[in-house]
């Protein structure tokens, strides 16, 4: 056999087996996934059902449910989306079309990459001394959404400066050569060629943001709720005098999330509270799941409308 | 007039203009019909005096004048690496959005008067005055209608039907419009490369620029495309002013009234494209357009 046959053969050998111990590794991985998501299943499922959605937490498990940790979620949801976007969209697009690069810029951006690297627990105890006792916000809604803000920031950020660096070069030419100001072409060509990308990596982050327990937990987040934050333009109870509650009210309000829900059940003893958490989890990994489906969806749509 | 900025001394001063229109007097005076009379010498458009430019330390043109004559079209040659890109990028300013680039001299844009290198003066005016044409086609990824529009939106054009009008008498001023009027509202991506880059000329057109600069507009389609291009550009010379870089010998010679010659970042030779062809003045252009170099 000549040399150049012998390693021929030995690089295929090496090919199969790279490609035999990959393909083991990743059905590994997906049979611990799939044995989680099943034994959760096995315990929660039977206690998943309208009333348990639909009922508040209660000292007996049965009657238990998690109304108030879904409003809550949808609610921090709300407030974190409302503020991470903007300022990340906004500080992504300056770094990328407006900053000079220099030792200043250069701070912002490894401080941005390395803020995405700290431990949430770190961010709850700053947006507690910040948020809940500087600006006095208390434990409310509008507290545990910045938190959850700051905590996505930077993933936004890197995502929106992903998304205008894959925009080629040649089009940002294109439109100034059109006599465009910095501005027209970050509005009518830069942010629409990239809205497929900043929105992936938006949802991206707000399906981390909804699983986050720690930094909540630290800015006070209750863990029993019995009731719902004030609807907006709903009827104010007369006691409380009267008319109608107003289009912000419920950002002053006292909340739970579904993550703080299970772990709150999880520390019960008990297996019927076990059982509650279980069914919590899976509406949260539903919630999880749904997010990120439409990340890959809205990702397709903007691949198939934009070539260069 | 030429904004604040450089002294007085700088302005072009009529008698300034007299010796640029002197050198395309000289250029023209073998033209059939000049000596004649018939034909009298176009104005100047655009003066290009003693302009160097720099990147870093590099400099990539290096104290170049040249006339170009009012709606004509004039022709850029030289071999890869001498400065034709970097010179016709001056005339709208496009170096200014990058860092570490330097003008030298003056571009005066005629009959304003306006010197575009000039601090003073605003690149995104003149880029809505000075229409350009890239190598590699570059539609935006939006709609055949919306591309062209864009020019007009930036101009602050409003009404809808008169957008219309204008986008469609572009579009027709770019040979492209019998193709495409039944599918305006479709992605500029599915047309042809050449049906692109007739469409950045028409994005260009739209506003009516006074002058399209052109950098090897054909060196990425097929001869076909390339044939329907240089018949454009040569169209398009009676409404507009075209400086058009190109490797092409046989196009320059097809479709410039004027040539330039560049070599290392020096203007080596200006002259009428037929005399530069067929009797150049120096040695050099002589043995770049015969092949021997570039
Ligand atoms: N962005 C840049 N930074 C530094 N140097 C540059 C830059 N762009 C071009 N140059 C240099 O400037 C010189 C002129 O380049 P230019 O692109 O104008 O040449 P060209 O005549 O258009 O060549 P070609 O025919 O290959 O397009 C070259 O030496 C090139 O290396
Ligand atoms: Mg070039």
């Amino acid at each position: 056999m000549t040399s150049i046959e012998r390693v021929i053969r030995f690089r295929r050998y090496q090919d199969i087996g790279f490609q035999v111990l990959g393909a083991s590794l990743t059905v590994i991985a997906l049979l611990v996934l799939g044995a989680l998501v099943l034994d959760l299943a096995k315990t929660g499922l039977g206690r998943l059902s309208w009333s348990f959605l639909a009922s508040f937490p209660s000292r007996k498990a049965e009657q238990a449910g998690i109304a108030s940790a879904i409003v809550g979620s949808f609610y921090v949801m709300v407030v974190t989306a409302f503020t991470a976007i903007p300022l990340g969209v906004a500080a992504g697009v300056y770094l990328e079309e407006y900053s000079r690069r220099n030792w200043f810029t250069a701070v912002i951006e490894i401080n941005i990459a390395n803020l995405a690297g700290v431990p949430s627990i770190v961010y709850g105890l700053m947006a507690l001394s910040l948020f809940v006792y500087t600006f006095g916000l208390g434990e409310s809604i509008l507290a545990g959404g910045l938190t959850l803000a700051l905590l996505i920031l930077p993933i936004v950020i890197v995502a929106t400066r992903e998304a205008l660096r894959s925009i080629p070069q040649h089009i940002r030419e294109a439109a100034y050569a059109m006599g465009a100001t910095r501005w027209q072409v970050v509005r009518y060509h830069l942010l629409p060629y990239s809205t497929g990308g900043i929105a992936t990596g938006v949802i991206i982050a707000l399906s981390r943001a909804i699983g986050e327990t720690a930094p909540l937990i630290t800015i006070g987040a209750l863990t029993f709720i019995a009731f719902l934050p004030p609807t907006p333009f709903s009827p104010r109870p007369e006691e409380d005098g009267g008319g109608l509650y107003g289009p912000f009210e419920w950002l002053d309000s006292g909340f739970t999330v579904l993550p703080i829900q299970m772990f709150n059940w999880v520390s019960r003893p008990g297996d019927a509270f076990l059982a509650n958490a279980a069914a919590a989890g899976i509406v949260l990994i539903v919630a999880t799941l749904g997010l990120n489906a439409l990340a890959i969806v809205v990702r397709n749509r903007m691949r198939r409308r934009i070539r260069w | 007039m030429v904004t604040a900025g450089l002294g007085t001394m700088d302005r072009p001063g009529a008698e300034q203009v007299e010796v640029r229109e002197a050198a395309l007097r000289e250029a023209w005076s073998a033209w059939p019909g000049v000596a004649s009379g018939r034909h009298v010498p176009p104005p100047i458009k655009a003066d290009v005096r003693s302009l160097s430019f720099w990147y870093g330390k590099v400099q990539a043109v290096k104290n170049v004048s040249i006339p170009i004559a009012d709606r004509r079209v004039t022709a850029l040659i030289g071999p890869s690496g001498c400065g034709k890109t970097t010179l016709l990028r001056c005339f709208n300013r496009m170096h200014d959005l990058y860092r570490n680039t330097r003008y030298e001299g003056q571009i005066v844009l005629h009959p304003s008067g306006t010197d575009i290198i000039d601090r003073g003066v605003n690149p995104i005016e003149m880029r809505m005055r000075i229409g350009m044409v890239f190598q590699k086609p570059n539609p935006f990824p939006k709609s055949i209608f919306e591309n062209v529009a864009f020019g007009l939106r930036m101009k602050g054009f409003r009404g809808r039907s008169e957008i219309a009008d204008r986008v469609e008498a572009a579009i027709r001023a770019a040979a492209l419009w019998d193709e495409v009027s039944d599918r305006l509202r479709k992605p500029a991506y599915d047309l042809s490369g050449g049906q692109q880059q007739r469409l950045c000329i028409a994005r260009a057109l739209a506003t009516e620029p006074e002058m399209v600069l052109f950098d090897e507009p054909t060196s990425a389609l097929d001869p076909v495309a390339t044939a329907r291009i240089e018949e454009l550009v040569q169209s398009l010379k009676e409404r507009v002013t075209v400086l058009i870089v190109t490797h092409n010998m046989q196009q320059a010679g097809r479709v410039s009234d004027f040539t330039a010659f560049m070599y290392l970042g020096e203007m080596v030779e200006f002259d009428r494209t037929e005399k530069v062809f067929q009797n150049p003045g120096k040695q050099l252009t002589e043995q770049y357009i015969s092949g021997r170099f570039g």
